[in-house]
């Protein structure tokens, strides 16, 4: 059971501003059915349209995510938009006397679905994206490029999210934010992410070649895999050899902890993705015993 | 707070005479079974007349029956010993909805050179038999199949699906940890080779499981030491857990009845009638064959921790296949093998009877659950916009 603190069970119990403002002046909303958890939120404005004097909420998901929806709603009446703006979700959770840091999420989605209904308001229509992964995106208004496909994370939000919360590992990103959560696929990207932020050297993404030969391609999967694939694996202890290329077929062998690791039924699908990102689409891992 | 426990697919409450049995093996009757002495042979036959009492409630014969630390140890040994029985098979063979104690195991073995099967299940979570025929080959050392799912209660043909491995030259285990107790084993008249099970599901403490040998099948031992178990499983008996399980095994026969009566009417009653006034809600693997005391049903824009706490509030003890109260991301392997929606998978509940169930607990539950549902689909933004649509 989680351990949830007093105050989260109270706003859980008894969720204060339920419900939604038919005239609102900015309205939020983030999550979807498939991710496990969803935020409306509603704002309405005083006359001069600069002070929130009521807000109302929506939401799909567990307690802590109906509790910091009701925090939330708590903390921004009587706020001007612009200190509106400024709640971190670090700050919903402090209301809250504390999350479990698995579930730093459900804090973050509330400051997210502020920060949407603000924007909106103002007018400030994010860029949205033709975006290819298989649950639709938790934050349809975010700007950025996808990361995490099975939530449907971008790189941008993930790295506001790094920066305002401090994170340093893979994990507290994940508990924050859900990306890596699901097949895992993206934890490169975001260990990348967490080096740009708080490392402070920044990397320009890189992008796959448009067309290689096939002698290009054979030496860019070695250098993915030596210069990218194999630093990360030996960072937990594990390593791989590469065993063959035969056109877009990449044969492997997982080595030391990778081979027997709990998790490693996802290094395949890693190694997968990143060569997919990074050389061709139609790479094919497979995994050898050699 | 009185509780209503009910979550015993979880875990169950040590049956009183089971603990009167067990007592006097802390403080009084401590010796180790191996002792050549007066007082560890007392206890020793002790320990025969439990593995008596085990063997009797599965149709098996004493010798068969190989004491364990839990349902986990028991599968870790099965598979384990398969592998090491037939070095050169490099396959084995399981379903995507077991439990951990096997999935994990068989993935990790993926990452020794074995290959590895999950058979599928259909949308009421029925194993896919025609897909269990043509997997089995030459090359499988081990089929490992579930007796009957922990969170949907469906009971997959074991029997028929052991055929199907012996066939082939196979080894077959079944974890049967949901399904002992609940339904009726007979080994003598079975085809499978290994079969799991678990004292805390049934009645008696946590910490001891039974691995079944059948006569003559081959084993490789998982912990080796001393020559406990026939050699089979080394390291000091855990006597009073093992008198626990006789007893426990010996009232599971004497309930059997029961719990496919009494037990299954409740369980029926509360199914029936919380189906009959909650609107969008499906029970996971309605219509297969299922444990009498077992039903999971998933409730549509609403999520599973939400409810369990609310419940929890009034006492009631259930569980949840939503990602959240495991701490995971996404809803369970089981309900996302069977394809159940994701509309509703995140709100799946399942309650787990026993025969300490009442009626006016299965009342309590039916009269204070749909309150619960209403109450978060008003808040969930999707339960609004289905309220609206419904008028």
């Amino acid at each position: 059971m989680w351990d949830y603190t007093p105050i989260v069970k109270d706003h859980f119990l008894n969720p204060r501003n339920v419900g939604d403002i038919p005239d609102a002046d900015a309205v939020g909303e983030v999550g979807s059915l498939a991710c496990g958890d969803a935020l409306k939120l509603y704002l309405k404005l005083d006359e001069n349209k600069d002070k929130i004097v009521d807000a109302r909420f929506q939401t799909f998901g567990c307690a802590s995510a109906i509790a910091s929806s009701s925090a939330l709603t708590e903390m921004v009446k009587g706020k001007t938009l612009d200190e509106a703006l400024a709640i971190s979700n670090q700050e919903i959770a402090d209301f809250l006397g504390g999350l479990p840091e698995e579930k730093m999420h459900c804090s973050v989605m509330g400051q997210e679905a502020l920060e949407v209904a603000i924007a909106k308001y103002r007018g400030h229509e994010l860029p949205t994206h033709d975006h290819d992964h298989d649950h639709g995106p938790a934050y349809p208004d975010q700007e950025g490029t996808i990361v995490c496909k099975c939530f449907g994370i971008t790189d941008v939000f993930l790295k506001k999210v790094i920066e305002t919360n401090h994170l340093t590992t893979t994990e507290q990103v994940t508990h924050f934010t859900k990306a890596g959560g699901g097949c895992g696929g993206c934890i490169p990207r975001i260990k990348e992410l967490i080096d740009e932020v708080m490392g402070g050297h920044p990397q320009e993404p890189r992008k796959r070649p448009e067309k290689l030969s096939n002698m290009k391609k054979m030496q860019l999967i070695q250098e993915v895999l030596e210069k990218d694939i194999r630093p990360l694996l030996w960072a937990d202890g594990g390593d791989l050899e590469l065993i063959d290329i035969d056109g877009a077929r990449v044969q492997v062998a997982f080595r030391k902890a990778c081979a027997g690791c709990a998790s490693s039924g996802n290094t395949a699908r890693m190694v997968e993705i990143k060569l997919r990102d990074l050389v061709a689409e139609d790479i094919v891992v497979e995994e050898v015993f050699a | 707070m009185k509780e209503i426990y009910l979550d015993n697919n979880a875990t169950t409450k040590v049956d009183e005479a089971v603990f009167e049995e067990m007592r006097p093996y802390f403080c009084e009757l401590y010796g180790n079974p191996s002792s050549m002495h007066f007082f560890g042979g007392q206890v020793q036959r002790k320990v025969d007349e439990a593995r008596n009492r085990v063997a009797a409630l599965l149709g098996a014969s004493p010798d068969e029956i190989m004491f364990t630390a839990c349902g986990t140890e028991s599968d870790n040994a099965a598979i384990r010993s398969a592998l090491e029985v037939f070095p050169e098979k490099r396959h084995v063979i399981t379903s995507r909805v077991e439990h951990p104690a096997v999935l994990t195991q068989c993935r990790n073995l993926t990452q020794k050179g074995y290959r590895v099967s999950e058979i599928g299940v259909d949308g009421d979570g029925r194993l896919d038999m025609e897909e269990l025929k043509a997997t089995v080959d030459d090359d499988t050392a081990i089929v490992s199949l579930m007796w009957a799912n922990n969170e949907t209660g469906v009971i997959f043909p074991v029997e028929e699906a052991a055929a199907i491995a012996k066939a082939k030259g196979a080894l077959f285990h079944t974890d049967a940890v949901q399904a002992v107790g609940k339904i009726a084993i007979d080994m003598a008249a079975s085809q499978i080779d290994m079969l799991s099970l678990s004292g805390h599901k049934l009645h008696a403490p946590k910490g001891i499981g039974v691995l079944y040998l059948r006569r003559g099948t081959p084993f490789r031992p998982f912990m080796v030491g001393g020559h406990q178990e026939k050699n089979r499983r080394a390291g000091t008996e855990n006597s009073s857990g093992i008198i626990a399980l006789g007893k426990a095994c010996e009232l599971a026969g004497q309930y059997m009845a029961l719990e496919n009566n009494q037990v299954r009417a409740l369980r029926d009653r509360l199914q029936n009638e919380l189906m009959a006034v909650i609107p969008n809600a499906r029970i996971n693997g309605g219509a297969a064959e299922r444990l009498p005391n077992t039903t999971s049903i998933a409730y549509e824009f609403v999520e599973g921790e939400a409810i369990l706490l609310l419940l929890s509030e009034l006492g009631v003890c259930a569980s949840s296949g939503s990602a959240c109260t495991s701490g995971s991301l996404e809803p369970s392997h089981v309900l996302r093998a069977m394809g159940v929606p994701f509309t509703c998978a995140h709100g799946s509940i399942r309650f787990s009877l026993s025969r300490f169930t009442t009626d006016e607990e299965i009342d309590t539950v039916i009269r204070e659950l749909p309150p619960i549902i209403a109450r978060l689909r008003q808040m969930s933004p999707f339960g609004r916009e289905f309220l609206k649509a419904q008028g």
